[in-house]
């Protein structure tokens, strides 16, 4: 019975571990390709000019609030790609999937342009809102930590010759790293200092942005969201490609010797 | 245009470093996946020829 059990758990996750195969991920990623790609031109180009355009000054903000719609969705995806990291970097831990340790390191580059953005555009309308663009806030701080972890982590990749030893000491790195992505989402919450404000997304009516506001930003943080999934299916099918050419040229070497 | 007053330097700022920023990692995204397509054309030529 039991058995029984834990075999329909497995098949049902059978879905899943077929994107672990490069040849099926490479197949099921192709078809995919066009339909993410229509969902995230759609819901940028609806998102960004609807908050751009057709959003109201905020009483206390004036149109500076139109900096939501790009800050607020880098500063979660930079946030949130770093824990995508961390899975991956999990699964390649537990169960050795190269396409997973491959997926890891194909996201990095679009989590470091993400928290470069939220730092930008976080410092921009700091300074006239608080009349600095930098303070050593605890999640302006923590963000600075988070950049530099996508720096070393790129870095550490590079590095290393062997893509397997490099898988594993920068699934390393991830996990270490995680403790910066959680800190830079609850720094606010841990620390009751600092200049930055709460979450804009809240399921709290009370601290929640306007309806005004927030339709237009669930449908760019959605924009993003496709956009990093995007990349993430091209970069990734960039890495199963070079590790392919990097077998084959293997092969020719060994069998020129 | 909307007017935006006196924060419109902040906002143009703001949106023009955004979207220079995401544009630079789509064409990277883009370059890198070409080039590697090229590479692995030619590398799966030379098999097969051998």
């Amino acid at each position: 019975m039991t058995t029984t059990r834990t075999k329909q758990a497995n098949d049902r996750w059978n879905w899943l571990w077929e994107w672990a195969n490069p040849v099926k991920f490479m197949s099921l990623s192709a078809r995919a390709l066009p339909w993410v790609t229509a969902i995230t031109v759609v819901t940028l180009v609806v998102g960004l000019v609807w908050g751009f355009f057709f959003t109201p000054e905020a009483a206390k903000f004036g149109s500076s609030v139109k900096i939501i719609y790009v800050h607020v969705p880098s500063a979660m995806m930079a946030i949130n790609i770093w824990v995508m990291m961390l899975v991956a970097s999990l699964i390649w831990l537990v169960r050795r999937h190269h396409v997973s340790a491959l997926a890891a390191k194909a996201a990095a580059l679009v989590g470091v342009v993400m928290t470069v953005i939220a730092l930008i555009t976080g410092a921009i309308w700091g300074e006239p809102m608080w009349g600095t663009y930098w303070a050593w806030d605890p999640r302006l701080t923590s963000f600075l930590v988070l950049f530099l972890f996508y720096l070393g982590y790129m870095a550490l990749w590079a590095a290393i010759e062997d893509p397997d030893t490099a898988a594993d000491l920068t699934s390393v790195l991830a996990i270490v790293g995680s403790v910066f992505a959680l800190l830079s989402r609850y720094a606010v919450n841990f620390w009751n200092q600092g200049l930055h404000q709460g979450a804009s997304l809240s399921l709290d009516a009370e601290e929640n942005v306007s309806d005004v506001y927030w339709q237009p930003l669930v449908i760019c943080l959605v924009g993003f969201v496709a956009l990093f999934v995007l990349l993430l299916l091209v970069r990734t099918r960039t890495e199963v490609r070079k590790r392919r050419v990097h077998a084959l040229e293997m092969r020719e070497r060994m069998s020129d010797a | 245009m909307p007017d935006l007053g006196k924060y419109a330097g902040a906002v143009v700022t703001s949106w023009a470093a955004t979207l220079v920023l995401v544009a630079a990692l789509i064409a990277i995204t883009w370059w890198q996946s070409a080039r590697a397509r090229r590479k692995l054309d030619a590398a799966e030529a030379r098999r097969k020829e051998r």
